[in-house]
């Protein structure tokens, strides 16, 4: 049996790594399609402060743009190193997007993303607009293609478990690239992403604005991010409750946690807006119903009930004896690859497998298991209540807020030459709004797919590497150490950049004031 | 015809090759940006010229870097349990690299945001670090991979690795990371003759002269290595099926210390590979001393890519041998995907990979040029 603390340390370690590298993502995501349509006005209209504009806003996308890359390259690696059972139980489906989000969007991107930096000087205005739209281009086709993968760890389609190699293997790669999770998620995340950008520039300039700095650049670019992060931001709540949607066909489990609906009610569900979910009673105490609108959300209809957690625990326990029935055949076919009745019951109940291996927490070998141990693991499969509940709501409320805010701007911005000063201060004061968002949804969408690694298909105690303890807590500390460090340069050198505005590009690379004219004739001596 | 091209051992074949083209890409590209790194605090002593030995791999290291990027995607859909193995396996190792590597895209982007000359320091031995302990690492893991590592499966096929990171350190490994060092140095030194100019490029030809005889050598020493059973040898031992199922459970595999050069026995033509591996050093030699620097960057990538070609020809079929259980070992025909993804990610390879090369031809050409002092400094803004 897997060691549960080896299991902890490397959910921590995912944890940790994945939440640092989704700080920058989503910043890129968004200020590249902000860039590339900044640059397309300048195309368009010629007038350089779209030009400066651009630049400006390149600098600040270039120091958040390397750490993103930096970080990303662990966790392409990451699966190998701490999750290799995984990596062979589902490397046949889940390496796919990832070798392709390589070919098709990293390429892409970081081509071009050195194109644009060192570019301005090489190309006509028009070929670099085009560099930059595809570098825009290939960071929202990476966020494609790793949603196709994560999609798939929630809604396992297009796969099915083979006998000879004891793992999953793709049986309809359409449907894995299609999977309707995924693609909700893909929008809904590029979505945030956007917000995020939007937020971003709308916080900066608005800070401009309050200091009397830049005010032509800062002006324009309030504008443009409060009407991209409006448009940003209804995709945002639209998309999420299209993943709202989604779940109920295959993670009722995640949706009925997230609601902290312990018992089905009758349709149309209510939606309870705020409470104190109890695991230990199984209740939800000082809730808050607001009748219809969860049977709403969750079914578009008014008369499909949503089971809640006691109905879904039932139907686990009952996916776990069938999945025993699968377990048993496969340990029979191990020792007889001929075993005919054997074959017939596993591929009866082969899509319940995984319930079986829940089982791996309480006993070595399922078939072994008690009936306490079947009750208990399937009680194992609701995830932590509380968090979920409280994590969702969070995030909902940030998104919510955002939107106020991006209308309201546009609305002032759109109406008066002369925008109220409390506008910039709360758009200074939205910045954080959207990482808050972004890294509390991952936790949930990722939290509530929890006891699964993959939904249904594998539970996450069993998809470890069997590595050393000290193997995790060196790594974790020294991932923990050099992202801490590069945080604080990265911050730093953020606010500089900001402090200094858009001449910044010139001075302290070298262009202009500030700098002793380029020595003459030192080009080589040694020739 | 497309049922043979589809067919299972013509996929495995096809994707082994792949796996060779990828880490040759990776070699021969992002090879010349660790060598760089490397070589950046002794071919550049002033700050102006490490900003010109920067700017020479300024605006190309992000796309390079994605050929190992895409490595680490590629293995993981067409050889999953290559994957899972060697980098659970090389666990401590990775950890190194990454960190490594890490620092990388941060040392390019920040070093030149402040002037302050401590500042700029740091990022330069930062800089060092993510050139020269990855291009040490990965010579040190080819060299294990040679030897094999200790690991098997349990039935379920959960991979079980029993070494450690001191067990990797052997001389035998660290010689193979001397041969990677050098040989990536030689290859930094190249494109520094090719694309820089003045005191960098003159001191790039003089590191490079020694770095490519070091390479011929120190490669031509690693065959009399293998040759003498210092670095490992396996020899499958059944029959092989090349289109069964890919269980690593099914085969016997025994250590055998001839093994690597029974390839090379069998069809003496395949000696190009590595004969071009100390050939190629040596023109490049020739090339930094004459200073033909476009022939001496052509001589280094065939080089680089023939020496790595070079392990992947000796040890086929085998991918990562294991010293514990030789039969557990890995190879092309029992560790690939299945029939179906080898087959959609081979289509996806077809259409995505004309486009990248053709692309990134493109950006080079665009940036075609020396690099000088002047230029760093008239570019301004848009140079690191």
């Amino acid at each position: 049996m897997v060691d549960p603390l080896l299991v902890e340390l490397s959910r921590l370690q995912f944890a940790l790594t994945a939440l640092y590298h989704f700080l920058f993502v989503p910043l890129t995501l968004g200020l590249s399609i902000l860039l590339a349509m900044m640059e397309t006005v300048y195309v368009m209209t010629r007038r350089t402060i779209w030009r400066d504009m651009t630049q400006f806003w390149g600098v600040l996308f270039g120091i958040n743009f390397a750490l993103g890359v930096a970080t990303g390259i662990t966790m392409e690696f990451q699966f190998g190193m701490n999750w290799a059972y995984y990596s062979h139980y589902v490397g046949d489906v889940f390496g796919a997007p990832l070798a392709i989000e390589g070919l098709m969007a990293f390429f892409l991107e970081a081509t071009f993303v050195g194109l644009f930096f060192f570019g301005w000087d090489r190309l006509s205005p028009r070929a670099h607009m085009i560099v930059t739209w595809l570098m825009a281009l290939g960071t929202n086709f990476s966020a494609l293609w790793i949603l196709v993968a994560n999609g798939w760890m929630q809604n396992p389609v297009g796969a099915a478990f083979n006998l000879e190699t004891m793992r999953m293997e793709v049986t309809d790669f359409v449907a894995v690239i299609f999977n309707p999770v995924a693609q909700a998620k893909f929008v809904h995340t590029v979505s945030a992403g956007y917000v995020c950008a939007a937020t971003f520039v709308l916080g900066v300039s608005g800070w401009y604005m309050l200091r009397g700095r830049h005010i032509a650049l800062a002006k324009r670019s309030f504008v443009i991010a409060s009407a991209f992060g409006l448009a940003s931001a209804l995709s945002v709540i639209v998309l999420g409750d299209e993943s709202g949607y989604a779940l109920t066909d295959n993670q009722k489990m995640k949706l009925a946690a997230i609601e902290a609906m312990w018992e089905t009610e009758p349709a149309p569900a209510s939606f309870t807006a705020i409470g104190i979910p109890s695991r230990s009673d199984r209740k939800t105490h000082f809730a808050i119903h607001i009748p219809w609108v969860m049977g709403l959300i969750g079914t578009r209809s008014v008369d499909t009930p949503i089971p809640g957690i006691d109905e879904l625990v039932q139907r686990a326990e009952a996916r776990i004896r069938d999945g025993l029935i699968a377990y048993d055949a496969l340990e029979k076919l191990k020792v007889d690859r001929d075993d005919g009745v054997a074959r017939a019951a596993f591929k009866a109940s082969s899509h319940d497998l995984g319930y079986a291996l829940l089982l791996k927490q309480f006993v070595a070998d399922p078939r072994q298991a008690t009936e306490q141990n079947i009750k208990d693991a399937a009680w194992s499969t609701v995830p932590g209540v509380p968090w979920l509940f409280f994590g969702f709501r969070l995030m909902v409320l940030c998104g919510f807020v955002l939107l106020a805010v991006f209308a309201v701007s546009l609305w002032h911005t759109i109406r008066e030459a002369e925008a109220p000063r409390w506008l910039f201060r709360m758009a200074l004061l939205a910045m954080p709004l959207p990482w808050i968002a972004i890294e509390v949804g991952w936790f949930v969408a990722e939290f509530g797919r929890q006891p699964w690694i993959i939904e249904g298909v594998l539970p996450t105690f069993l998809a470890t590497s069997e590595l050393g303890i000290y193997n995790l807590l060196l790594t974790i500390a020294g991932f923990t150490l050099l992202y801490g460090v590069l945080a604080v340069i990265e911050v730093r050198l953020m606010l500089a950049a900001i402090r200094k505005g858009p001449e910044i590009a010139a001075v302290v690379e070298g262009l202009r004031p500030g700098r002793p004219a380029p020595r003459a004739a030192v080009a080589a001596p040694a020739e | 015809m497309i049922e043979f091209l589809f067919s299972y051992e013509t996929l495995r074949l096809i994707w082994w090759v792949l796996l060779g083209v990828l880490l040759i890409g990776f070699a021969v590209t992002d090879g010349f940006d660790m060598g760089v790194g490397a070589l950046l605090p002794f071919v550049a002593r002033e700050d102006i010229e490490r900003r010109v030995a920067i700017n020479t791999i300024g605006p190309v290291w992000e796309g390079n870097q994605v050929w190992f990027i895409l490595g680490g995607g590629a293995i993981f859909a067409a050889w999953p349990a290559l994957y899972a193995v060697s980098f659970s396996g090389f666990y401590l190792a990775m950890f190194l690299v990454l960190s490594a590597l890490i620092l990388r895209p941060v040392g390019f982007k920040y070093r030149s945001k402040r002037p302050d000359p401590a500042w700029r320091a740091r990022w330069d031995w930062a800089l060092f670090i993510g050139g020269a302990v990855p291009a040490l690492i990965f010579g040190v893991a080819v060299g294990n991979t040679l030897q094999g590592v200790p690991f098997h499966f349990t039935p379920d096929l959960r991979p079980i690795y029993e070494g450690n990171l001191f067990g990797l350190l052997n001389p035998a490994a660290l010689y193979c990371g001397l041969v990677s060092l050098a040989m990536l140095v030689m290859h930094g030194a190249a494109w520094l003759a090719f694309k820089a100019d003045g005191p960098v490029a003159a001191r790039a030809r003089r590191f490079g002269t020694f770095a490519a005889l070091l390479t011929a050598v120190l490669f031509a020493g690693g065959g009399l290595l293998v040759q003498a059973g210092l670095l490992g040898g396996y020899k499958v031992t059944s029959p092989i099926a090349w289109d069964g199922p890919s269980n690593p459970l099914l085969k016997t595999v025994v250590a055998d210390s001839g093994a690597w050069l029974a390839n090379f026995r069998a069809q003496p033509l395949l000696w190009i590979v590595p004969g071009l591996g100390v050939a190629a050093p040596l023109l490049a030699l020739i090339g930094f001393r004459a200073r033909w620097e476009g022939l001496t960057f052509l001589a280094s990538k065939l080089g680089v890519a023939m020496i790595v070609a070079t392990v992947g020809v000796a040890m086929f079929p085998i991918l990562l041998p294991s010293s514990s259980n030789p039969g557990h070992s890995l190879a092309a025909f029992d560790a690939s995907s299945s029939r179906a993804t080898l087959r959609n990610m081979l289509l996806a390879t077809v259409i995505f990979m004309p486009l990248v090369l053709a692309y990134t031809a493109w950006v080079y050409s665009v940036l075609w040029g020396k690099v000088t002092e002047k230029s760093v400094e008239d570019a301004g803004h848009s140079a690191y």
